[in-house]
């Protein structure tokens, strides 16, 4: 920036932009050209002799006139170097800072005021330099992606892929400016520094489940007093953990374990369902016992009779009856033919 | 005047060397870096040196003379910098091996020591990096393997860091902190093994869900058989010859007739006119 020890002092438009002419003619009509030249401060030296000039032209109307001898070509120049002086000043002189920013104000390098938002008044460029610095925007920088992984050992040693978040911005913009080297790349050190203390302290399944949202507020407060003892002004508004998974080469092993809970819940839930059906039908089968009793209580030699008579109604009526008078012919009988024979039989 | 007048070229040079002069006088000193002022080669002053706790803007930054030609800046950074490690093989004292990538913030606190010793950061970052990952070495291959990944690994930071103070402060440099970024097991067989532990846990984890499934369900079913035989014996045992009787009855539809519109196998029956249920039948 200003390493160049010229730097600053060679670019005033007073004395910059009006050497040229001047160095085509050295003696003739600027007067005095080696004292102008000594003049240390170019800011009164552009003041005076911007007034110098308005006072001329005023007065003398053409450019021609009053010693400004360069002819047309000279007031021309004069003219522009004028021209560019006033937009040089109007932009380096006002700054707009908007509603989310803060303009950081050094003169000669020295950190002079921050600017709040509205239209902010400094000395011209070379004196007073503005940078502005967003202090609203959330700024994210991601760790780890879905696509590569990022191993980390837990505190049962053993390993997660683990992806995340942090959202940070800009606290203190002079700080931000001052105090650290690479602002960016500090976070992203700290960041992963505290992710892996956090998560060497908890277990893998603590990580990929119940734990998120606790190792998310550590991981942010571990990050926000390393980076205050930086003095850094940034604060981290967040950390988000957007995969915490098992690595690609046991992921199968883990599913293993998934599909192991989804078959032994099977097992539980047609065991529930044999238990139910069969609990069901005790209960039935004892009510209908009980209500039959209840009847066959009150007259059981009847009741017995004709339930025997009914059951046997309903069987023998649908199927085919053989009657035989003498007990033991069927032994003689290959039992083909009496299946031939039923036909006949059956229509007794 | 006239002496300018009739030496155009010479009054303009002469004007241009004390333009030179003026501006080789002066330097800017931005917040961010610290200038050493040697004199021949000898160091006369500091500006802008940084002071612990000094309220930015307030010292230091802004404008600085010097004698030109003579008198020479050089700057060396005021922000807190970070000298990173390549990554280091720990051997804990289980026998383990732990790949571990650290980093350490510090601030320039002495220039003027810096400049001596080093020159410039760059300079001293590199020579401080390797000695940062023997204290790595040294310190981390003092504790078992598991006690890296716990919250004591925090004092071994510290110690860490305190050892690497004392050779930064020869450089007049002050160690913020030393983080460990990443401590991995190496690629190869200490991650593969890593690896497979951890199947094999998951395997037995599914295997023993499984099981226990399997003794639930087991017991979900002998429960509810129990169950069924208590209400069964409730219910028949209030008169077992007849629950002989009445299950019999349902026993010969079930096999003759089927349940729940199951048909079963075509059935002949060979009855004798002696049978109980054609005792009528034959007139006797």
């Amino acid at each position: 920036m200003f390493s160049d020890n010229k730097g600053p002092w060679g670019s005033p438009p007073g004395s910059g932009g009006g050497d040229p002419p001047s160095g085509d003619e050295p003696a003739g009509p600027w007067g005095e050209p080696p004292k102008r030249r000594n003049r240390p401060d170019p800011v009164s030296s552009l003041d005076e002799f911007l007034q110098r000039s308005r006072g001329r032209f005023g007065g003398g109307g053409s450019g021609g006139g009053l010693g400004f001898g360069g002819g047309p070509s000279g007031s021309l120049i004069f003219w522009a170097v004028v021209a560019v002086a006033s937009l040089w000043l109007l932009v380096t002189v006002f700054h707009r800072i908007a509603p989310e920013e803060r303009g950081v104000v050094t003169r000669f390098g020295r950190y002079s005021h921050t600017l709040s938002p509205g239209v902010g008044l400094t000395l011209p460029a070379p004196i007073d330099r503005v940078q502005k610095l967003n202090v609203e925007e959330i700024r994210n920088i991601d760790i780890g992606s879905a696509a590569e992984e990022t191993l980390m050992l837990t505190g049962d040693q053993n390993i997660i892929d683990i992806a995340y978040q942090v959202r940070w911005l800009i606290r203190d913009p002079e700080q931000f400016l001052y105090e650290l080297a690479e602002p960016e790349e500090t976070i992203r050190q700290v960041a992963e520094s505290s992710m892996r203390q956090i998560v060497a302290q908890v277990t893998l399944q603590d990580a990929m489940g119940v734990k998120r949202g606790d190792i998310e507020s550590r991981v942010q407060e571990e990050m926000q007093q390393t980076l205050d003892g930086y003095q850094s002004g940034i604060a981290i508004q967040g950390v988000a953990i957007k995969q915490a998974d098992p690595p690609a080469a046991v992921n199968d092993a883990f599913k293993e374990v998934n599909a192991a809970q989804q078959k032994a819940q099977s097992y539980i839930n047609n065991a529930n369902a044999y238990a139910l059906q069969l609990r069901q039908k005790a209960q039935g089968d004892a009510t209908a016992f009980d209500k039959v009793y209840e009847q066959y209580k009150l007259a059981p030699g009847v009741t017995k009779r004709r339930m025997y008579y009914e059951t046997m109604e309903r069987i023998l009526q649908n199927v085919d009856k053989t009657i035989v008078e003498t007990p033991g012919v069927t032994t003689y009988l290959p039992l083909s033919e009496i299946r031939r024979s039923t036909p006949r039989t059956g229509g007794q | 005047m006239d002496a300018a007048r009739r030496h155009p070229v010479a009054s303009l040079l002469i004007g241009f060397l004390l333009l030179m002069m003026i501006f080789s006088s002066i330097s800017i000193v931005p917040e961010t870096r610290q200038g050493i002022i040697t004199r021949f080669g000898k160091p006369v002053r500091i500006i802008n040196r940084y002071k612990d706790g000094a309220e930015i803007g307030q010292v230091g930054a802004g404008i600085a003379f010097r004698i030109p030609f003579v008198e020479r800046v050089d700057w060396i950074d005021k922000r807190v910098r970070d000298i990173e490690m390549d990554k280091q093989q720990v051997l804990s004292t289980d026998q383990l091996r732990l790949e571990v990538d650290a980093f350490a913030r510090y601030r320039v606190v002495d220039p003027l020591r810096m400049y001596i010793r080093a020159r410039s950061t760059d300079q001293f970052e590199q020579t401080l990096a390797p000695i940062l990952g023997s204290q790595l070495r040294n310190e981390l291959g003092k504790r078992p393997f598991a006690s890296l990944l716990s919250p004591e690994r925090e004092g071994v930071m510290g110690n860490i860091r305190q050892g690497l103070d004392r050779v930064a402060r020869q450089y007049g440099a002050e160690i913020i902190d030393v983080r460990i970024k990443k401590a991995d097991l190496p690629d190869g067989t200490p991650l593969q093994s890593a690896f497979d532990r951890m199947r094999t846990a998951r395997q037995q984890e599914a295997r023993s869900i499984e099981a226990t499934g399997l003794k639930k369900a087991q017991i979900i079913r002998a429960e509810a058989d129990a169950e069924a035989a208590n209400t069964y014996a409730a219910a028949f045992g209030k008169d077992p010859e007849f629950y002989n009787f009445y299950r019999a009855m349902q026993s010969y539809e079930t096999t003759f007739l089927g349940v729940n519109g199951n048909k079963p196998a075509q059935t002949n029956i060979i009855l004798s006119p002696n049978d109980e249920y054609l005792k009528e039948f034959t007139g006797r």
